[in-house]
C-alpha cells in the first residue's frame, strides 16, 4: 500500500466527472428504453389483440414477431452497451486508475 | 495443516462417493424404489447409466476443486479466477432452473403463444443486471449482498438485514426447487419422492461443502452445456422435417388436430363457431393462459428487477477477475439464456404437435413432461431404444439442472450465514482464513440439511408460486437497497434497513392474502359445481372494471377486473345427476362393451363425487385460508406492482428522515470505486 487515495479529489477530477456524465446519460437512456420496450409486450397482448393477431408471413403473426423482436432488442442493447463500454468507459476509468495515487495527493 | 486438511477431505470425498454409489446401486437393484414414471421399466437401466455418468463427472470436478479450495476467497468466489465466458455459462446454469427448462416448454406446449411470451421477461431481466448491477458490484463487493450494502452503510446492521433477506429469498427458491425436483424425478423415472430429495441434497452438499464456489461453478457450466446441447439436438430433429422454415413449421402446428383439440378444450363454448384452421391459428395468439394484464405486468416487474437482486446471481460476479469480465459474463449469459428461450418455442410447439397436450398432461398436469416426451418421440417413440436413450438423457439433464441450481442457492444462503452473520457480526470481522472456511462449510451443511428437511416436509404442497415470490422479494427488498446504495448520494443505513424490511414484508404479506393461497370456501364452491352442475346463464354484455384500485384489492363492492362479453351458456349437469342417469341406464344396456364403458364412467363419477364431498368436509372444518380470509384480499398473483415501488419509497424515506455520517462520508469513495474499480478485490495468484 502506497499513500492513501484521496477519493474526494478523484470525484472532483474533471476526467471522473466526464466519465460520470457520459455513463449516466447512456445507461439511463438504455435502461428506460429497454423497460418500456419490454412492457409493450404484455400491454400489446392484452389491449391490442387485433394487431397481434394480424398474420404477416403465413401463420406467423405480429405478436410472434414482436415477441421474437424482444430477444433481438435485448441482445442489441447488450451489444451497444458492451461496445460503448469497451471503447470509451474502460479507457476513461483506466486513466483514473493509473493516476489514482497522484490526484489530490 | 493444509496437507492434513487435504488428506482428511480426500477421505471424506471417498466416503461421499461411496455413499452416492450405494444410493445409485440401491436404486438400480430395488425395483420398489423406481416403479412407474415416464421411462419404461425395461429401459430404466439406460437412465441410471446416464445419471451415473453425469454424477461421476461432477464428482470428479468436486474432487479437483476441493484441492484448490482453502482460502475464503477460493471458497466463496473461486479465487476470482473464473473467466467471463466461463462465468456466462455458469450464470446460465445457475438461472435456467427446471422451472424454465421444463416449465416454459410445457407452458408453450399447452397454451402456445402465452407460454412463449412468459419466457421473454426472464431474458430482459439481464439488461438490468448488465447496465446497473454487475460491474459496480464486482468493483466494490467481496462475497455477499451484505458486503455491497455494508460498504457505506453501518456494516453490522445492514449485514444482518441483508443476510435475513438473502436467506429468505434463497429458502423460497430452494423449497420450490427441492419439491419440484422431487416430483420431477418421481414422474420421470419413478424414484420415490423422499429418496429423490435426499439424493439431490447429498449430491449438492458434496459439491458445495468440498468444492465451494469452484465446484459449484463447474457443475453449473457442465449442466448448462448439457442443457443447450440437448435442446439444440431436439430442435434440429423437430424442425428439420420442415426445412428449417418458421412459417412452414408453424403451419404444421396450426394444421395439427391435437393442437386444434387443445385450443377447443381451452376455449370451451366459444370454440363451437370456429373452423379447425381458426382454432389452430388461435394457438399462436395471446390470451389462452395469461388472463389478467395487470398481473402480468406485476410479474414482469418482479422478474426484470428481481433477477438483479437475486443473491445467488449477485454472488457470481465476485468470481471473475475484473468488472470488464463481469460485463463479458452477462453478455455471454444473455446470449445463452436468450438463445435457449428461443429454442423452447420450437420445443414447446413441437411437443404440442408431435406428442399432444392430452398425453403431456396425462403424466403431469403442469406440462413439465413436454420436453422429455418430445425427446422420446424424436428418438422413435416409447418402444424404441433410441427414443428412450433420448428421454434418459433429457431426464438426466433435468436432474443435473436441479442439483446445480440448488447448489448455487445453498452457497448463497450459507455465505450470508457464515460470512455476514458469523464472521461479520458475531466475530466483528476478526477471524482467520481457516476459521472462515470452516464456518462456511458448516453453514453449507446446515442450509443443505434444512433444504432436504423442507423438501420432504413440503411434499405435495403447491410450491410453484414460491419462485415468483422469491423474485418479488428480491425485487422489493434487495434491489432498491443495492441500487440506491450504488447510485444515490443520500442513501444511508436507515433507508436501507427500512426499505429492505418493508419491501420484503410487503411482498410476502401480499402473497399471503393473494389468490395463491387456498381458500376452502372457494374450493368448496367449485366442488359444488362438480356435484350439482351449473345452471344456464344468459349472455352478458361487456362489463367495465371499477377502477384501478378495485382491481388490486378486495375493498370495493365488487372488486373484479373488466370483463369481456360472454355468450349464452347452457346448463351443465352435475356429477350426481349424471350418476343417477347412468345407473338408470345400466340395466337397459345389452352390449358388453357399452356396459363396461358405462361401468367405468360410473366408477369415475363416484370417485369425483367422493373427492368433492371430501372437499366439503374439509371446508366445514377449515372455513378460512391460512390467514383467516374467506377470499383473497389482494387480487393479483404477484405482489411486485405494489411491493417494488414501496421498497424504493421506503429506502428514500428512511434516508431522508434519518442521518448517518458514515454513509455520507463514504459516498465519494463508493462512487469512484464502483465506476473505476480502484482497489477492487484482487484475484488469487495462480
Amino acid at each position: 500500500m502506497t499513500s492513501p487515495i484521496n477519493w474526494a479529489a478523484i470525484d472532483a477530477d474533471p476526467r471522473f466527472q466526464a466519465l460520470h456524465r457520459k455513463k449516466a446519460g447512456f445507461l439511463w437512456g438504455l435502461m428506460i428504453f429497454s423497460v418500456i420496450y419490454y412492457f409493450l409486450l404484455p400491454i400489446g397482448a392484452a389491449y391490442y389483440q387485433d394487431l397481434f393477431k394480424t398474420q404477416v408471413w403465413g401463420p406467423v403473426n405480429i405478436g410472434i414477431l414482436f415477441a421474437l423482436s424482444e430477444f433481438i432488442v435485448a441482445w442489441l442493447i447488450a451489444y451497444v452497451y458492451a461496445r460503448k463500454a469497451n471503447a470509451e468507459f474502460d479507457a476513461m476509468a483506466q486513466a483514473l486508475v493509473n493516476d489514482a495515487h497522484q490526484i489530490g495527493g | 495443516m493444509r496437507i492434513r486438511l487435504g488428506a482428511k477431505m480426500k477421505q471424506n470425498m471417498m466416503r461421499i462417493k461411496f455413499a452416492c454409489g450405494m444410493l445409485l446401486f440401491t436404486l438400480l437393484s430395488n425395483p420398489a424404489f423406481a416403479a412407474g414414471g415416464a421411462v419404461e421399466e425395461k429401459f430404466k437401466w439406460m437412465t441410471f447409466a446416464v445419471f451415473g455418468v453425469i454424477i461421476a463427472i461432477t464428482m470428479y470436478i468436486t474432487f479437483w476443486a476441493a484441492k484448490h479450495t482453502h482460502t475464503t476467497s477460493e471458497f466463496y468466489a473461486a479465487g476470482r479466477t473464473v473467466t467471463g465466458l466461463q462465468n456466462g455459462w455458469a450464470i446460465a446454469g445457475d438461472y435456467l432452473s427446471a422451472a424454465s427448462f421444463l416449465g416454459i416448454a410445457g407452458l408453450i406446449s399447452l397454451y402456445g403463444y402465452d407460454g412463449f411470451m412468459y419466457s421473454v421477461g426472464w431474458l430482459v431481466a439481464y439488461i438490468t443486471v448488465l447496465l446497473v448491477i454487475a460491474e459496480p458490484c464486482r468493483n466494490i463487493g467481496k462475497y455477499t449482498l451484505g458486503d455491497i450494502l455494508a460498504f457505506r452503510n453501518d456494516p453490522k446492521k445492514t449485514k444482518v438485514v441483508a443476510a435475513l433477506s438473502t436467506i429468505t429469498v434463497s429458502t423460497f427458491y430452494l423449497t420450490a426447487q427441492m419439491v419440484g425436483g422431487g416430483v420431477l424425478i418421481k414422474t420421470l423415472i419413478g424414484i420415490d419422492y423422499e429418496v429423490s430429495v435426499i439424493g439431490v441434497g447429498i449430491l449438492m452438499l458434496s459439491y458445495v461443502v468440498f468444492g465451494g464456489m469452484k465446484a459449484t461453478t463447474w457443475v453449473q457450466i457442465v449442466k448448462a452445456m448439457l442443457l443447450v446441447i440437448a435442446s439444440i439436438l431436439l430442435v434440429i430433429f423437430t424442425w428439420a422435417p420442415y426445412g428449417f422454415s418458421l412459417p412452414g413449421f408453424l403451419q404444421a402446428v396450426v394444421g395439427d388436430t391435437k393442437v386444434q383439440a387443445q385450443v377447443a378444450k381451452l376455449l370451451g363454448d366459444a370454440a363451437s363457431t370456429m373452423s379447425p384452421q381458426e382454432l389452430g391459428q388461435r394457438f399462436l395468439e395471446p390470451g389462452l393462459f395469461l388472463k389478467s394484464p395487470i398481473d402480468q405486468i406485476s410479474l414482469g416487474m418482479a422478474l426484470v428487477f428481481g433477477t438483479a437482486g437475486m443473491p445467488h446471481i449477485l454472488m457470481r460476479f465476485f468470481t471473475v477477475r475484473t468488472a470488464k469480465e463481469a460485463r463479458k459474463s452477462v453478455i455471454w449469459a444473455m446470449a445463452i439464456i436468450g438463445g435457449f428461450y428461443v429454442l423452447t418455442l420450437f420445443l414447446g410447439m413441437g411437443a404440442a404437435m408431435n406428442v399432444g397436450a392430452a398425453k403431456i398432461t396425462a403424466i403431469d398436469k403442469g406440462g413439465n413432461m413436454a420436453g422429455p416426451l418430445l425427446a422420446q418421440y424424436v428418438g422413435g417413440g416409447a418402444d424404441s431404444m433410441l427414443g428412450n436413450l433420448f428421454l434418459a438423457f433429457v431426464a438426466a439433464v433435468a436432474f443435473a439442472t436441479i442439483v446445480a441450481v440448488v447448489a448455487g442457492l445453498v452457497l448463497a444462503a450459507a455465505s450470508a450465514m457464515a460470512h455476514d452473520i458469523y464472521v461479520g457480526v458475531i466475530r466483528g470481522d476478526q477471524a482467520t482464513q481457516k476459521e472462515q472456511v470452516v464456518a462456511a462449510r458448516i453453514a453449507s451443511l446446515i442450509v443443505g440439511a434444512l433444504a432436504i428437511f423442507v423438501g420432504i416436509a413440503a411434499k405435495g404442497q403447491n410450491v410453484a408460486h414460491l419462485v415468483a415470490l422469491a423474485f418479488a422479494v428480491a425485487a422489493s427488498s434487495n434491489l432498491p437497497a443495492v441500487f440506491l446504495t450504488l447510485y444515490w448520494k443520500r442513501t444511508n443505513t436507515y433507508g436501507v434497513i427500512l426499505g429492505m424490511l418493508v419491501g420484503g414484508i410487503a411482498a410476502i404479506g401480499l402473497v399471503l392474502v393473494s389468490p395463491n393461497m387456498t381458500y376452502p370456501q372457494q374450493v368448496a364452491k367449485d366442488a359444488k359445481k362438480v356435484l350439482e352442475g351449473e345452471p344456464a346463464q344468459a349472455a352478458k354484455p361487456a362489463q367495465a372494471g371499477e377502477g384501478f384500485v378495485c382491481e388490486l384489492f378486495a375493498i370495493c363492492k365488487k372488486s373484479e377486473p373488466a370483463k369481456h362479453a360472454t355468450a349464452d351458456k347452457p346448463a351443465k349437469p352435475g356429477a350426481l345427476e349424471k350418476l343417477a342417469k347412468l345407473k338408470d341406464k345400466l340395466p337397459t344396456l345389452n352390449d358388453a362393451a357399452e356396459k363396461a364403458k358405462a361401468e367405468g364412467d360410473i366408477a369415475k363419477l363416484e370417485t369425483d363425487i367422493k373427492k368433492a364431498q371430501d372437499v366439503f368436509a374439509k371446508a366445514e372444518i377449515e372455513k378460512v385460508s391460512m390467514m383467516g380470509l374467506e377470499k383473497p384480499f389482494f387480487l393479483l398473483k404477484n405482489p411486485g406492482l405494489i411491493s417494488i415501488p414501496l421498497g424504493f419509497l421506503c429506502v428514500v424515506l428512511g434516508s431522508l428522515l434519518f442521518r448517518d455520517k458514515r454513509s455520507e462520508a463514504m459516498w465519494e469513495e463508493l462512487y469512484v470505486r464502483q465506476n473505476t474499480g480502484i482497489q477492487s478485490e484482487p484475484a488469487a495468484a495462480h
